[in-house]
């Protein structure tokens, strides 16, 4: 167990490394962080005092290592486009998304893995075909259009929900969450279904390809001749088998739902880390972008550990050095 | 042309009505975006044309809605039609564009990997797996925001468009290497191959000519699949306001325009060219599904 | 009485081309104890009677006419859920390839009591106590460590032991084993049927074996079917099929046997292959392939009639038509 977890980990290592340098290149040769900072008018003595400060003067190594130093503390220089500390500004926003993205997944999972069970069981109803037809519609709307179309119907013509913003949210520490009030669970709503139908579709077609695939086996067929209810054979035997592939899929999926994020939060001017970020897309603030960057990877490289683990707990095969095979 | 109506392709899709009416639909969308300066009923980009006073006309069959604007007209007087069929135009060339571009980027490097193999290979596929780590979309936001960030402000306008396709190009090449290394590296070992090598041919020459038609159904797949998703990635870039310029409105910068004007009922300058995004690559994935199946290559 | 009774069994598979009869008027009897043994080549239908009698069909295949009586009760009409208590608890089943018949995510302990629970009124204790009983008496060592072994952790020869613990844990009164053997070592497969017959005989337990292997057959079977394109071609005796076949497709059958006690320099063969489903040919099915085929076998299709000391479906042995000759 502890091995497999350390050879996981050496396996994330190259990813955040590489990205890590991705995102120092970007500080490093993209545009003149000096000049940006500076702005119009400053003198020669100014700039290479400035230099100096951030460290430009140092060889490569030396600046690499000192980003490095700084990111794993959290540290990643001013914004130019708001002159106020990236950490800062991404951790103000960290709740908005991290709310978004877990009610999104949440309703993904909950719904889209009844339906595509239900859809692997039943496969000729035409509740299934419903479903079927729903979910191809689903991957192929882009988010932002979800989005659109949600707004036009719920906010514009019934007025039922609002379109955008996080409603009112309560201080918690340095959390703030929408969680706690009326008006906040309205707000996130829209914005949950946006971002999490796509997703939910995905599902639902993996675990209802992975089910029919199951469903094939011998060891089913052998389950329903032992004469084992069908609860017993449907959800013990057949979904188990099924968690094996749709947790990883699932699981990067999931890790979808943080790229999704951008184009939600801009829909329904959701205050996050993706509007955030594409706010300084559009003004070229390169801190920002490269310590989102950073943040997007470590997420990304969680996801895939924990459904490196989730895949240990479910399948006994991995669990290499108890067998006694012969 | 005989052989191709006589073969199982042509069965298959003749056998299949969805994917008739998705090539219909297909064909009908690429036509229309094609020749839009001679089949749109207006011209959304001659100032001279544009009335203000046609502002904000609904739909024709609506009450207030004015015949010669079938669709309606948006903020400055331009017909929505007519700005949907050049938006699509803007749609279809960076999608078209961006796929050509991660094919060629993915068979050359899958080729170079396949054959070359060693640390060439190591290096190549690592970087692929790293990338194929992150979604798409998520790729191509980057790629674009850094190029972005590297251009001077007036140089970046005047080549956005490549931008948008270099962006999405690359974040949609490791499918491509995958296919083509994989053919590569079993074609390598074959025994022309070598014979090829001993008699002084350049091996490298032969892989290309051997290789090359072994992973074209593949590869195809792949390329109709792509289009799809090229597609919707500049529709989602333009609509976040990181893609084409307004200058050369997409059907995403329409959408985003018009989203302006949901909350003041002016819903078809938003809508339409979101029905038509969603018209068009619908039928380019329900296509790709099809070929996926018929071609029935090893992929999923 | 019959413990199992199959009465003009037929099976038809809806295809988009029309119907496939897969099974024709099959019929025979199983007495309590006795192993019946099911013969013929792939695509015969051996494997589609053991699956109609366990209500196992593959969709779309159904029963399309017929009856299967179980102690005088008619099983194949059942709903869903009352033929599920029958399977497991009165028909057991077991199957051909032991990699893929155990779940690899449970233990073998838990699907051995999972079973058990199912059909017996026993608790969690005392199923877990059994479950071990049985391990040991199927032959798997150190029984009481490798009951929380997951399926992977064993051998395909323990795997298919394992399975014959599932398959009679819940003490049913018939076992239908398809090619219980197919997929084991040849050096194995001896044991698992000695093992197979050994616990059929101490439990009573009827079986209804179905196999290509004719050694198998002979070494076990009380009784034999022949099947051929979905028809019983002979029943009878073990050792007369095997020794005195009257069909001569049993004959040909026989003869490609290879025998243990003497040389032979070559193999008989059938010639030709036996036909698809959707082109049966009209008359007896074998005719093509028969040497000993004449008008009638072209034209009217045998029913099983007494031939010596079995029934063949041959009109060879057509009581007063003066057309057959005895062999």
């Amino acid at each position: 167990m502890f091995a497999f977890i350390v050879s996981r980990l050496l396996q994330a290592l190259p990813v955040m490394f590489t990205v890590s340098l991705i995102s120092f290149a970007m500080f490093a040769y993209v545009g003149d962080p000096v000049v940006i900072m500076l702005g119009q008018d400053f003198t020669e003595a100014q700039r290479q005092q400035l230099i100096r400060d951030l460290g430009l003067d140092q060889p490569f190594f030396m600046q690499f290592a000192t980003f490095l130093g700084n990111a794993v503390q959290g540290e990643f220089g001013l914004s130019y486009r708001l002159s106020r500390p990236v950490a800062e500004l991404i951790a103000e926003r960290a709740p908005a998304t991290l709310e978004l993205a877990f009610t999104a997944a949440f309703i993904a999972l909950a719904v889209g893995v009844p339906m595509g069970v239900y859809t692997g069981l039943y496969r000729y109803s035409w509740l299934s075909r419903v479903f079927l037809t729903f979910s191809l519609i689903g991957v192929s709307l882009p988010t932002f259009l979800i989005g659109i179309l949600l707004i036009l119907t719920f906010s514009v013509w019934l007025g039922w929900l609002p379109s955008f913003g996080r409603g009112e949210v309560t201080r918690i520490g340095w959390w703030t969450t929408g969680f706690l009030t009326w008006s906040g669970i309205k707000a996130l709503v829209l914005p949950a279904i946006t971002l999490g139908l796509f997703q939910l579709t995905l599902i639902m077609r993996l675990v209802r390809s992975e089910m029919l695939e199951v469903l094939r086996t011998d060891y089913i067929k052998f389950a329903r001749a032992r004469g084992l209810s069908n609860r017993a054979v449907h959800f013990g035997h057949a979904l188990k088998n099924t968690l094996v592939p749709v947790i990883t899929i699932a699981g990067l999926q999931l890790g979808g739902i943080i790229a999704f994020a951008i184009v939600t939060e801009t829909v329904f001017q959701w205050p996050g880390m993706g509007l955030l970020f594409i706010q300084s897309v559009g003004a070229a603030d390169i801190p920002v972008m490269a310590a989102y960057l950073m943040l997007i990877a470590l997420v990304f490289v969680t996801i895939n550990l924990v459904v490196d683990l989730l895949y240990y707990a479910v399948d006994p095969r991995l669990r290499i050095g108890r067998g006694r095979g012969h | 042309m005989r052989a191709f109506f006589d073969s199982d392709l042509w069965w298959s899709f003749t056998r299949s009505p969805v994917t008739v009416i998705s090539a219909v639909t297909a064909i009908v969308c690429i036509a229309g975006a094609v020749f839009a300066p001679w089949l749109a009923p207006h011209n959304p980009f001659d100032l001279a044309s544009l009335q203000l006073l046609d502002a904000f006309k609904p739909p024709a069959w609506s009450a207030q809605g004015d015949p010669t604007y079938l669709l309606g007209t948006d903020d400055q007087g331009r017909d929505v039609l007519s700005a949907i069929m050049y938006g699509a135009r803007v749609s279809l060339l960076v999608g078209f564009a961006a796929v050509a571009f991660s094919t060629l980027l993915g068979v050359t490097l899958g080729l170079l990997a396949g054959y070359l193999g060693g640390k060439v290979d190591a290096l190549l596929m690592r970087i692929a797996d790293i990338q194929l780590t992150f979604p798409g979309i998520l790729v191509a936001l980057l790629v674009d925001g850094i190029v972005r960030a590297a251009l001077p402000r007036d140089v970046h306008d005047q080549i956005a468009v490549f931008v948008v396709i270099f962006a999405i190009g690359i974040s949609n090449w490791p499918q491509f290497a995958r296919t083509v290394r994989g053919s590569t590296l079993v074609e390598r070992n074959k025994e022309y191959v070598q014979a090829a090598r001993v008699i002084g041919l350049s091996p490298a020459r032969i892989m290309v000519s051997h290789v090359l038609p072994n992973v074209m159904s593949p590869v195809l797949v792949i390329a109709t699949l792509s289009l799809g998703f090229a597609i919707l990635a500049e529709a989602t870039l333009s609509f976040l306001g990181v893609g084409v310029p307004p200058t050369q409105p997409s059907l995403g910068t329409l959408i985003r325009i018009g989203n302006d004007f949901l909350f003041s009922g002016e819903w078809w300058i938003t809508i339409f060219p979101g029905v038509a995004l969603i018209v068009m690559v619908l039928s380019v994935n329900l296509l790709g599904d099809w070929l996926r199946d018929a071609l029935n290559p090893k992929l999923r | 009485m019959s413990l199992l009774q199959v009465r003009n069994l037929r099976v038809e598979f809806p295809t988009r081309r029309g119907t496939l009869v897969a099974l024709d008027d099959v019929s025979f009897d199983i007495a309590p104890g006795e192993v019946l043994g099911v013969v013929g080549e792939s695509g015969a239908g051996k494997s589609m009677t053991g699956a109609a009698i366990i209500g196992l069909l593959e969709p779309p295949g159904r029963i399309a006419g017929g009856e299967i009586l179980l102690e005088g009760r008619r099983i194949d009409n059942l709903p869903y859920e009352r033929m599920r208590r029958i399977r497991g608890r009165e028909i057991g089943a077991i199957f051909q390839d032991p990699l893929t018949t155990l779940n690899p995510l449970y233990t073998v302990g838990r699907q051995l009591v999972e079973t058990m629970l199912t059909h017996l009124p026993i608790g969690p204790a005392e199923a877990r106590e059994r479950a071990i009983g049985w391990l040991e008496m199927v032959g798997i060592p150190a029984a009481r460590e490798r009951i929380d072994s997951y399926p992977h952790e064993f051998s395909g020869g323990m795997r298919q032991r394992v399975v014959i613990a599932l398959a009679l844990c819940a003490e049913p009164k018939l076992i239908v084993a398809d090619e219980p053997t197919t997929a084991l070592d040849v050096s194995i497969q001896a044991q698992v049927i000695a093992l197979l017959k050994r616990l059929a005989r101490e439990k009573g337990t009827a079986m209804m074996l179905v196999t290509h292997d004719m050694g198998v057959i002979a070494e076990t079977a009380d009784r034999v079917a022949v099947m051929y394109a979905g028809r019983i071609a002979e029943i009878g005796p073990v050792r007369e099929v095997v020794k005195r076949a009257n069909h001569p497709y049993s004959q040909g059958l026989m003869a490609s046997i290879p025998p243990l006690d003497r040389r032979v320099e070559r193999l008989a063969q059938i010639e030709g292959a036996m036909p698809r489903l959707s082109a049966i040919p009209k008359g007896c099915a074998y005719n093509p392939r028969c040497p000993r085929v004449f008008d009638r076998c072209r034209r009217e299709r045998p029913d099983l009639m007494p031939a010596g000391a079995t029934l063949a479906a041959c009109w060879l042995y057509a009581p007063a038509s003066g057309e057959g000759h005895a062999p």
